[in-house]
């Protein structure tokens, strides 16, 4: 009896193994694909701007409110640690340090994980599941050209900017905070922020962002286009879509800051 | 001396060669054959689960068969590089079960989708390209007015129509049929039976259709071949189909539950 739960126990662990390195090597291939689709013609611009549009200029409300809340809270927290000596010159530069390098980066991806990466799984799992994308290809257009590489390229160019206005909405929030409730000197919180922003922190935040933007997309993508078995294909990819995201942009974020820092 | 002349060989505008394909341990295609000739209708009739849709996917090369070719105007589907299959696939048109319908765009552009963003074909103005939409239309019964709907308004018929009208909008060589009356009520059934008789005649194409519904089969096909367990196993025309003597397909045209066909019960 004991030697039966036991293999049945190994087995079960065996099987997720070879899962996962299957789906592993699917995405890779997957990823490859996409990547090389991107330099071969034909091009969709339209589909590029409509993604453009969607993925960008759509998450401006989300992002924006993360980001000024995100900078409101680290002003209010960081007002608890400082000494009132220290305060005006700590505070701005917490927030516009931590905003630029990391929390505006990393929350605001992880918002758009939600919203975006969600959405591209579910239009293409539904898509995959209604022989929409089979269809595309007996018109004589490729589905990864059509569909992925736009969502792709959106990521990569509209990430970056998203971050940039949550960088600048976020140091506002912290702003706002500090001189309503802190009642801490509103020409001296700028000066100290401007001060404190260095170019390099910003394009490391930048560069996260298009890592981030392109990761968000390409799961998306590729959970919704591997989603089979109708309704319930689509949920199980929309989840899979938002939780592998979120994971990868915590583990890239933590090698992308150490190769930053090491620079 | 003159040796007298051979007669000319009959090609086949489709031929399929000794067709496997397998899921895991499912087999689906086991040793398929069929041969098509130009400006044929072929209905292949069969059970769900009998392999039908899987053979119309290696058709399109969109599933690559484990072994066999598909031969299309003599070149090989199967082996072909992605430019020869990009190729074959141009000369096919596909009407899908669901109809398959872009719901992103409207009536109009999911019908000149080919025109407007196919590649190997002429890319032509978007005026024009709804001029011709609109005359597909119509050539399908709907009038010009459904043309800004998106597709989500329209009735499941209606899909169909513009369904239709998409595969045909490329005047394609081979029309694919995917259970084309599938969800319809008899006498919208009957509509796109007579519609795709009708288009079929009208670009002079090869038609291959896949059903499990009787009345469809013997109004759409010059030819019929009944499929089961992933082999042809009997082609006849559409008045032999009623007294083929074949017990297996006596059973299914007649819809018998009692007979040599078992129905799958247990997953494999």
């Amino acid at each position: 009896m004991h030697a039966v739960t036991m293999i049945d126990f190994l087995s079960s662990i065996g099987r997720r193994l070879l899962d996962l390195f299957a789906i592993a090597g699917r995405l890779a291939l997957f990823v490859m694909s996409a990547l090389s689709h991107c330099f071969r013609p034909p091009f969709y611009f339209r589909n590029l701007l409509k993604q453009f549009w969607t993925i960008g200029y759509n998450s401006l409300p989300v992002v924006g409110l993360t980001a000024v809340f995100t900078g409101a809270v680290l002003a209010l927290q960081a007002s608890v640690g400082f000494s009132k000596l220290t305060a005006p010159s700590a505070i701005p530069m917490l927030v516009v340090v931590s905003m630029t390098r990391e929390l505006g980066p990393v929350i605001a991806s992880l918002m758009v994980a939600g919203r975006v990466g969600a959405a591209i799984a579910a239009e293409l799992g539904t898509m995959r599941v209604t022989e929409q994308i089979d269809a595309l290809d007996t018109l004589a257009t490729n589905p990864m050209k059509y569909l992925v590489v736009p969502r792709v390229l959106a990521g990569l160019f509209m990430m970056p900017l998203l971050i940039l206005v949550a960088d600048v909405v976020g140091v506002m929030g912290g702003f706002v905070v500090s001189s309503t409730i802190l009642n801490l000197n509103e020409s001296a919180y700028l000066i100290n922020t401007i001060n404190n922003l260095h170019m390099k922190d910003i394009v490391s935040g930048l560069v996260k962002a298009a890592v981030f933007g392109v990761i968000i997309t390409l799961l998306g993508c590729f959970n919704g286009y591997q989603s089979k078995g109708g309704a319930q294909g689509v949920g199980a990819a929309t989840t899979n879509a938002v939780v592998y995201a979120s994971v990868l942009i915590l583990f890239f974020d933590y090698f992308l800051t150490e190769l930053f820092l090491n620079q | 001396m003159s040796t007298p002349p051979s007669p000319a060989p009959v090609t086949l505008k489709i031929k399929a060669e000794g067709l496997k394909k397998s899921f895991g341990r499912k087999v689906v295609l086991n040793g398929f054959e069929i041969g098509v000739s130009a400006a044929e209708s072929l209905v292949i009739i069969g059970g769900s689960g009998s392999g039908k849709s899987v053979f119309l996917k290696c058709l399109l090369g969109l599933i690559k068969p484990d072994a066999g070719a598909i031969l299309i105007d003599g070149e090989d589907m199967v082996s072909g590089d992605k430019t020869t299959r990009e190729r074959l696939r141009r000369k096919m048109g596909m009407l899908f079960q669901g109809g398959a319908l872009f719901d992103s765009l409207t009536v109009w552009e999911n019908v000149a989708f080919a025109l407007n963003e196919g590649v190997g074909r002429r890319r032509i103005a978007r005026a024009h390209s709804r001029e011709i939409a609109i005359e597909k239309l119509r050539s399908v019964g709907l009038a010009e007015d459904v043309a800004d709907l998106s597709p989500a308004e329209l009735s499941g018929g209606m899909q169909k129509r513009v369904a239709l009208a998409r595969a045909i909008a490329p005047d394609p060589e081979i029309l694919l049929f995917d259970e084309p009356t599938t969800g319809l009520d008899p006498i919208m059934a009957d509509t796109i039976n007579n519609l795709i008789v009708s288009s079929v005649q009208t670009l002079g194409a090869t038609a291959v259709s896949i059903t499990h519904d009787m009345a469809s089969a013997r109004k759409i096909a010059t030819r019929i071949a009944m499929l089961y367990q992933g082999k042809i196993i009997w082609e006849g025309t559409p008045a032999e189909v009623e007294n083929s003597g074949d017990p297996y397909v006596d059973q299914f045209v007649h819809g018998r539950s009692e007979g040599p066909i078992q129905l799958q019960v247990r997953a494999l």
